[in-house]
């Protein structure tokens, strides 16, 4: 109860959040929209998920958003070459990873800090695909929207895959040897080395997981529309953050749980549609939005304070 | 201010952590112009203690009096305007900074912000302060680029400007012989200035050689206050752990088998580690004495892959290997505990049993699986077996007294049933009973066959636990000295000819 306690607040707290809708807005429980934004989310979950466990081992890739981009632009060109799905897929993960092994080579190889690294890299690749596509739209050939499938049955799949992709994480974390690597690395890399571990593996593999997992979430999100706009992505490595970080990830590393986390992206998710069945000014949902981070990691400096003093 | 009035007085100082009794009613008087040692295990409550005559704790009961005035309960900043000053183990001292800045900012943390800082004067005092503690030291060098012992006396510097009660805990623990005569001669001259002085140590020789009186502390309640001449270790010990120990070091047993490690010409010159060469036998006990900076933990990281050596061989069993990382020395069955277990011997924000486990995940964890049970049923074991005093296996380390964390430390190198085991500096800041239960421990593995190479800065301790003894010196093996060697002769080996000790 105590270890999860960070968590179950956030459960509670978003608990509320649905309480209140339904009793407010129950607009909001209509099948459609919230399988829409369900689907929406998908691909956010998928890159939160690797954000979580990055941030796990103590480092952090602010670059996840130019990744994305990059991987929905070359995907979308695939596609429109006539690739069918199976093989964008994978070689979407490919592009993702790889720009992960430059990040993670970059960090993990020359020990550089990641914020810098991928500072870096965000605005390189970011001004590269500007440079190379010159903001242009890729239009997408018919039977890519939806997997060629009817809408439902498309939104269905992703949301489905998403949760799947969180229950196997989840699962990896907590059952698989490389799970514990990752967190006894994030919490204390010299001990973990002394003990046999190879903290720089376990860094550089999580920038790779990171990437992959960025070129996952541009397909999934790709296949929502007929067009690819290269500005998608823009913002999204904040969003995966605040997901973390809400969710109980600690920013200083070495834990955190990936149900926490989909509970922090849920939480965030919501804001916007609540307020506009509450018919509040749109505006707000930044300044919400903030208010909910700023509160999560208030409650860890509390909490840390506390836990210091006794 | 009468003679007889006491400096310091406690009376029926309680406190209490999360419902748990640190301190159940201390009394404790420190007299102008004496050195009063503090004793007892850690846990006892010693750190509490000094918290609350520090300002750090409030405490929960009680009252203190400085110099026959009531005080109410103090903060760090009324304590430091009272004269108390505190020498703590590690130097806390700003790396980046220069010497007299560092000394400039703790005697005048409290000062304006806003004033001008006066180098010329500040470089005065300086030069003063570390005159006072006999330190020959450049006080425009960074804080950085000093040696550990050199740290230790800045610290002990920037203490003493206008304190008239100095607190001094472990403040042997980084230091080499020399400097230890040193810091007995300034704690001398504080006595004699009347100043009152309150000194931790778990040398027990230090508090003969040194204290006028000691205190000895027990589960948060003081067992009594002796003078030094009345008192022998033996009663010292007794009243520390409240029960007789039967002899502080175990006798050795068995002879040493066929020689498990041999390490021929072997050196890492970055590292300072010139061609060492040595063997050392199944179930052989095998010290490794010199002074701090003679290479000896240096000769341990190179063994264990830490820093991979660049030259020479090593043989285990017969054949010989290359150890490049420790993933590598523990696959071949060399383990090592380091010499700074709050920093990477265990985590502390990690359960007891992640901690036993995590130098044996290939073997425990074979395919990948975390295997709970196992990893449970493991450390459980080993907690029964060490003694280890926790409240569990999922408890986390930090929660555990310094003694026990040692204890997880090894529990985790054991798992790995090694064939050489490398112990630093095993018992330092541990106390008595769990120091004993550590040579205890080391004897047991030697009966078992485990090649054990002891460092040590405590001479009694590699004296009595060493079947052999190695010497180091500016990163070399100066001599091998056999068993029940003498102190005397260990520290001329250490110092070599042109020592200055």
């Amino acid at each position: 109860m105590k270890a999860h306690f960070r968590e179950l607040s956030v459960a509670a707290t978003l608990a509320l959040v649905l309480l209140a809708l339904a009793a407010f807005a129950p607009a909001f429980y209509e099948p459609q929209p919230l399988l829409s934004l369900a689907t929406r989310e998908a691909p956010v979950l998928v890159v939160a998920c690797g954000m979580a466990i990055v941030i796990i081992a103590r480092q952090i890739d602010i670059s996840v958003g130019s990744q994305f981009s990059i991987c929905s632009v070359a995907a979308g060109l695939l596609a429109a070459r006539g690739w069918p799905l199976p093989a964008v897929l994978p070689a979407s993960i490919a592009l993702g990873a790889l720009m992960g092994a430059v990040n993670g080579g970059l960090v993990a190889g020359l020990g550089l800090p990641s914020i810098v690294v991928t500072l870096a890299t965000m605005v390189t690749l970011r001004q590269g695909l500007n440079l190379v596509r010159q903001g242009e739209f890729v239009n997408l050939p018919d039977g890519v929207q939806w997997f060629g499938l009817s809408q439902g049955a498309g939104q269905a799949v992703l949301v489905l895959a998403a949760l799947a992709l969180l229950a196997a994480f989840a699962f990896a974390l907590r059952h698989v040897a490389a799970g514990r690597h990752v967190y006894a690395v994030g919490t204390d890399a010299e001990a973990s080395r002394l003990a046999g571990l190879r903290p720089r593996g376990v860094t550089f593999a999580v920038f790779v997981l990171m990437g992959a997992l960025a070129g996952l979430a541009a397909v999934m999100n790709l296949v929502q529309s007929p067009q690819v706009q290269p500005l998608t992505g823009a913002g999204l490595e904040l969003k995966v953050i605040a997901a973390a970080v809400v969710g109980g990830v600690a920013i200083s590393g070495g834990r955190g749980k990936l149900w926490g986390v989909f509970a922090g992206l849920l939480l965030l998710a919501c804001v916007s549609p609540a307020l506009t069945h509450l018919k509040v000014e749109a505006y707000w949902e930044k300044a919400i939005q903030g208010a909910i981070i700023l509160l999560a990691v208030v409650a860890d400096g509390v909490r840390q304070r506390s836990e210091r003093a006794g | 201010m009468a003679a007889d009035t006491p400096l310091l007085q406690l009376t029926r100082i309680t406190k209490s952590f999360a419902g748990v009794r640190a301190l159940r009613g201390v009394d404790f008087e420190l007299r102008a112009g004496e050195v009063h040692a503090l004793l007892g295990e850690n846990g006892a409550g010693k750190s509490t203690l000094i918290k609350v005559v520090t300002g750090a704790h409030r405490p929960d009961g009680g009252e203190i009096a400085v110099a026959g005035r009531a005080v109410g309960p103090l903060t760090p900043k009324s304590a430091r305007r009272l004269g108390i000053g505190c020498i703590y183990q590690q130097p806390a001292l700003f790396p980046d900074l220069t010497v007299a800045e560092n000394i400039d900012l703790r005697q005048f943390a409290s000062a304006a912000a806003w004033r001008r800082v006066d180098w010329t004067d500040r470089r005065r005092r300086a030069i003063a302060a570390l005159e006072f503690v006999g330190a020959r030291i450049d006080p425009a060098a960074e804080v950085r680029s000093l040696s550990m012992p050199e740290q230790q006396l800045v610290e002990i510097a920037c203490t003493l400007g206008g304190a008239r009660i100095v607190i001094m805990d472990e403040p042997t623990a980084s230091l080499t012989h020399r400097e230890q005569a040193q810091l007995f001669r300034i704690v001398r001259a504080l006595r004699e200035s009347g100043v009152g002085v309150v000194y931790i140590s778990h040398r027990l020789e230090e508090i003969f050689a040194l204290a006028d009186r000691v205190t000895v502390l027990r589960d948060g309640a003081s067992v009594g206050t002796h003078a030094v001449a009345d008192i022998d270790e033996a009663g010292l010990i007794k009243l520390m752990v409240g029960r007789e120990v039967q002899q502080l070091y175990p006798p050795a047993e068995g002879s040493p088998g066929k020689p498990v490690l041999e390490v021929d010409r072997l050196a890492c010159p970055r590292a300072g580690v010139r061609p060492v060469s040595f063997t050392v036998r199944a179930g052989e006990v095998f010290g490794l004495a010199g002074l701090v900076g003679a290479g000896r933990t240096e000769l341990a990281r190179v063994l264990f892959g830490l820093t991979p050596a660049e030259a020479g061989t090593v043989r285990l069993d017969g054949l010989e290997v290359r150890i490049g990382s420790p993933a590598e020395a523990i696959a071949r069955g060399i383990a090592y505990v380091p010499e700074d277990r709050r920093r990477h011997g265990v985590v502390l924000e990690m359960p007891v049993e992640e901690n036993v486990t995590m130098a044996v995940h290939r073997r425990l964890f074979a395919g990948g699986w975390l295997r709970r049970t196992a990893e449970r049923a493991l450390a459980e074991g080993f907690i029964r077996e060490l003694g280890v005093k926790t409240a569990g296996p999922a408890a986390p380390a930090g929660t555990l007294s310094g003694g026990n964390q040692q204890k997880v430390s090894l529990a985790r190198w054991l798992a790995t049933k090694p064939r050489v085991l490398i112990l630093d500096e095993p018992t330092q800041g541990v106390d008595v009973g769990a120091k004993s239960e550590i040579h205890r421990i080391i004897r047991r593995l030697a009966r078992e066959g485990v090649a054990v190479i002891l460092i040590s800065s405590d001479l009694p301790e590699v004296l009595a636990m060493s079947d052999r003894i190695g010497v180091m010196r500016g990163g070399e093996l100066t001599a091998v000295l056999p068993g029940g060697s003498s102190a005397p002769a260990v520290m001329a080996a250490a110092l070599g000819q042109e020592g200055r000790g």
